[in-house]
């Protein structure tokens, strides 16, 4: 039987994922993980896909693919590929390294957002170019948060 | 209305024992287009961790005393093809009612030399999961007869049955709302073909009996253990009322 | 949580010059530390740090991840098919544990 203190501790642990401002808020500015990304360099808005739902089913696991138009040839090639989560505790996601031998510029994960909020994929170039495209994604939360 | 008379009439009358001759959509076509192409996709479903795992503890014998799956049942691809279409199931000449985990544990107990895995085990969720998806894409096919007749009767009783501080009976919501909201979710018609699924809100794979004690825990009702009568009648009846729907083990859910 | 289960979706076989998509998921509950349990105790973070694909003996894929990648990540990417050989996938911890796989590429001329 589940104790009502058992229950509402799940409960918590549950929403501490989804609600900002509960166990590990944020503290630096959105935006601020690209800035220090890119050193201050400007970042074009061009060549990058991001692509996710408009509305996530739950922010434990949120499909993410992104594409760059990019010849991947060993003059022209996507050096990195950041993913930033502006309201998340920890704005920087995950980092995806590739080269002339990835042949193609896509890569997809699964990633997790405590709250709607715009998420940006910030590219980074051979040539040390910056680009960038960015998603809304709305959060809900699956009605029967049981904890069960 | 008394649901156990209107219940054998309908048995009386059809031949294949189905409740209803319409087969429901899989709570899968409620998801968005994101999810369900993950589902099917191999490569990218996370509960196929599971079902690689099953792979293993097929082949593999626990110790020197105990046997493998395989040892008896050989290429499961052959011999548990459309096996998991036909749980749960009384065992000819008992009367015990046996879901596909059930089944694996008595295997392992009477057959294997080995204990049975403990409920909602790694192990057991492995196994279960392998065993069931060699049946991808059958229909389930569970007939009710003389054997089984008092199990899903009592199994289509309480999904009848209102329960909880909610007060509310399976049917209220999935037989009676299907196709309503409920906060961020569309209600479903609570079909038992995908499991055992991967559910987000777990961020891992579990069972039907899983899923029904947090549909407990969510109406504010006693949750059952697992493997316990109550939820084998009713999954027995959920299996019935699912004829006809493919498998599609392992699901996603939210 | 089971054993450390690392599963790869890939073609066996491919033309050289072809660029091969590969599927990865790997088993690992990726706890971002900021739960907290039944009593109130935060759970420790226990997430997947460095996932490496090296083919043929070269670094061809790399990702940086941390608590915002979802439990048992699934990660998929591209690679071009230069010659037959081994691809190692390799998956390493906060607690430095380091799990691996390997998968064979047969590459037509």
């Amino acid at each position: 039987m589940i104790t009502r203190r058992h229950f509402i501790a799940m409960l918590g642990s549950c929403f501490a994922l989804l609600v900002p401002g509960f166990v590990g808020a944020k503290t630096t500015t959105p935006g601020g993980a690209q800035r220090a990304l890119t050193g201050g360099a400007k970042a074009t808005r061009d060549r990058v896909t991001l692509t996710m739902p408009g509305i996530a089913e739950n922010g434990l696991s949120v499909f993410t693919t992104v594409e760059v138009a990019s010849p991947m040839s060993a003059q022209d090639y996507v050096k990195t590929i950041h993913l930033l989560a502006e309201k998340n505790p920890r704005e920087q996601v995950a980092s995806f390294h590739l080269g002339p031998r990835a042949g193609r510029a896509k890569v997809a994960t699964n990633i997790r957002l405590a709250a709607s909020q715009q998420v940006t994929a910030l590219v980074e170039m051979n040539d040390g170019s910056f680009w960038f495209d960015t998603r809304d994604v709305v959060v809900t939360i699956a009605a029967c948060v049981d904890g069960g | 209305m008394n649901w156990r008379a209107l219940c054998f009439a309908l048995i009386a009358t059809l031949p294949s024992a189905a409740t209803s001759t319409e087969i429901l959509p899989s709570g899968t076509t409620f998801l968005s287009q994101g999810l369900q192409a993950q589902a099917a996709d191999a490569g990218a479903n996370p509960g196929m961790l599971w079902v690689a795992d099953g792979e293993r503890l097929w082949n593999t014998a626990e110790s020197a005393a105990s046997s493998s799956c395989a040892s008896c049942h050989g290429d499961a691809e052959v011999s548990m093809r459309g096996v998991a279409t036909r749980y749960p199931l009384v065992i000819p000449g008992s009367n015990q009612l046996l879901n596909l985990e059930g089944r694996i544990n008595t295997c392992r107990v009477q057959r294997q030399n080995a204990l049975a895995y403990a409920h909602e085990s790694d192990e057991l969720l492995s196994l279960s999961a392998f065993v069931a998806r060699q049946s991808l894409h059958m229909p389930l096919k569970v007939t009710v007869n003389d054997a089984n007749a008092e199990f899903f009767a009592a199994g289509e009783a309480a999904f009848h049955q209102r329960r909880g501080q909610l007060n509310l009976s399976c049917a209220n919501c999935h037989v009676e709302r299907v196709g309503l909201r409920l906060r961020g979710d569309v209600i479903t018609h609570a079909l038992p073909n995908a499991f055992p699924i991967y559910r987000l809100e777990w961020q891992g794979l579990g069972s039907l009996h899983r899923r029904l004690r947090a549909c407990a825990l969510g109406v504010r009702a006693e949750m059952f253990d697992y493997g316990s009568e109550a939820y084998l009648n009713l999954e027995l009846y959920l299996t019935v009322r699912a004829n006809g729907v493919a498998v599609e083990t392992p699901g996603i859910r939210k | 949580m089971g054993p450390a289960i690392a599963r790869v979706m890939m073609p066996k076989a491919a033309k050289a010059a072809d660029v091969i998509e590969i599927k990865s998921l790997f088993r690992h509950p990726m706890e971002t530390g900021y739960r907290v349990d039944a009593v109130g105790e935060a759970i420790p973070r226990h997430v997947v740090t460095l996932f490496t694909v090296d083919y043929d003996g070269e670094r061809i894929f790399a990702v940086d991840l941390s608590q915002g990648v979802a439990s048992n990540p699934y990660i998929a990417f591209y690679t071009v098919a230069t010659r037959s050989g081994e691809l190692l996938f390799s998956w390493t911890d906060d607690r430095g544990e380091t799990v691996q796989l390997s998968k064979s590429l047969t590459v037509l001329p």
